[in-house]
């Protein structure tokens, strides 16, 4: 079947599979690698995209559920030289120890803020319950995310 | 992990999805927001030959106020309810445990209809609605039927849903904005409950119900009783596993699911009648 839809602002069509997984379309059909899997099965958060702005875990979507829609993946949220606001805290505030967990963490935080602007430590920490760090980095992670939403 | 092959049919209203139900029989099966079936998929425990999404029934996403009830479309995500203005004002209960289902990324694509036609004991909300006496509408080729919570989960996985049926919308009786208190004890956010205990005030009588203790989710009706013969919360929820079996799994023991359930609807009797 073929699924049309926009990556980071880009309109894209691909043959697919029904059961091509969003994750599958974005790293092997798009070649978008920044979003991991990490336990598969919609546990971990690793593979957190934004579809029209809202987090999802694309290792439990299929690629035809997001067809029309509008997917945003960490390549096209900012750049090297012009991170995106939330990208810029992490790096700022070490908010990342081996990075497999940052590419999930930071697209739910971008989304936890475009819901909660200015949230509290507790709506930030409840906010990103379903993404884990094996590293257990997590204090870094919600200063990060609270320098980013401007509200330390 | 990737599911089995099949064949995928989106349908654009509630009659394509019942055409497609009628067409393809039992190797169909209906996916909504596919927060439960598609992890069945991945691993091969579900395989139906034919999908057909009807993620995009959007006239089936609403909350309205019918007058006596909240009449709730079956495809009304749990962000949806979560942020629902009316459902926080005239059933606060249904939006406070919305959300506490899974993760922010688990709500934003999971449905209310999906959650109860999965028909999952150690969901969230079917506990819920059994204990507001909810009733599920579905529409079948014969027409449009009501379902009343109390019969309509049937066994593990197992609902009064017909194999051609659509569950279309739920509708609640209005409790109020409190007198409610949920009490969820897992490990991780996107983990079910290893056991849950809702205790919710409404039409003056205090509904108590139990989630992952049994094949369904269920009523705790000797704490119901217990509290309708005066008894005080330690006391009702001194029988909170009375008559249940409780399973076993790497989570915990049916010894431990029972203590767990007085434990927790001591702490929802309590909290309920705290809250405004």
């Amino acid at each position: 079947m073929e699924v049309a839809l926009t990556v980071n602002g880009a309109e894209r069509r691909h043959d697919v599979e029904p059961r091509t997984l969003l994750v599958q379309l974005l790293r092997e059909q798009c070649r978008l690698t920044g979003t991991k899997v990490g336990c598969d099965t919609s546990s971990c958060g690793a593979c957190t995209v934004l579809v029209d702005g809202e987090s999802v875990k694309s290792c439990t979507m299929l690629a035809a559920q997001a067809d029309g829609r509008a997917v945003t993946t960490i390549e096209g949220l900012g750049t090297p030289d012009s991170p995106h606001a939330v990208q810029a805290a992490f790096r700022e505030h070490h908010g990342l120890q081996c990075g497999f967990c940052t590419a999930g963490m930071v697209m739910a935080a971008v989304s936890l803020l475009d819901e909660i602007p200015s949230p509290t430590e507790a709506d930030v920490r409840l906010g990103l319950e379903g993404n884990l760090c094996r590293c257990t980095g997590y204090q870094n992670i919600v200063r990060a995310v609270l320098a980013a939403s401007g509200s330390t | 992990m990737i599911p089995a092959a099949f064949e995928y049919v989106r349908a654009s209203s509630a009659d394509e999805a019942l055409a497609a139900l009628v067409e393809h029989g039992d190797d169909a099966k209906l996916l909504a927001g596919g927060m439960s079936l598609l992890p069945l998929m991945k691993l091969r425990l579900a395989t139906p030959a034919v999908l057909v999404d009807v993620g995009r029934v959007d006239d089936l996403s609403y909350v309205r106020d019918a007058g006596g009830h909240l009449a709730i479309g079956a495809l009304t995500r749990h962000r949806d309810l979560e942020t629902s203005e009316l459902l926080a004002e005239a059933c606060g209960v249904l939006r406070g445990v919305a959300a506490e289902v899974g993760d922010n990324q688990v709500r934003h694509r999971g449905t209310i209809g999906g959650s109860v036609a999965h028909g999952d004991p150690a969901s969230d909300l079917p506990a819920v609605l059994l204990a507001l006496d909810a009733t599920f509408v579905a529409r079948g080729p014969g027409g449009q039927r009501e379902l009343p919570a109390a019969s309509f989960f049937e066994g593990f996985l197992e609902t009064a849903l017909g194999a051609d049926e659509l569950l279309v919308e739920i509708r609640v009786p209005k409790s109020g904005p409190g007198g409610w208190s949920y009490q969820k004890f897992n490990r991780r956010a996107q983990d079910w409950a290893i056991v849950g205990a809702l205790a919710a005030r409404a039409d003056d009588t205090m509904r108590v119900a139990l989630v992952n203790m049994g094949s369904t989710p269920l009523r705790a009706t000797a704490v119901e009783s217990a509290l309708t013969s005066g008894s005080t919360a330690a006391e009702a929820a001194a029988h909170a596993a009375d008559g249940t079996e409780p399973p076993a799994d790497l989570n915990a023991t049916p010894e431990y699911r029972e203590h767990l359930a007085r434990v927790l609807v001591r702490r929802a009797l309590e909290h309920a009648v705290e809250a405004p």
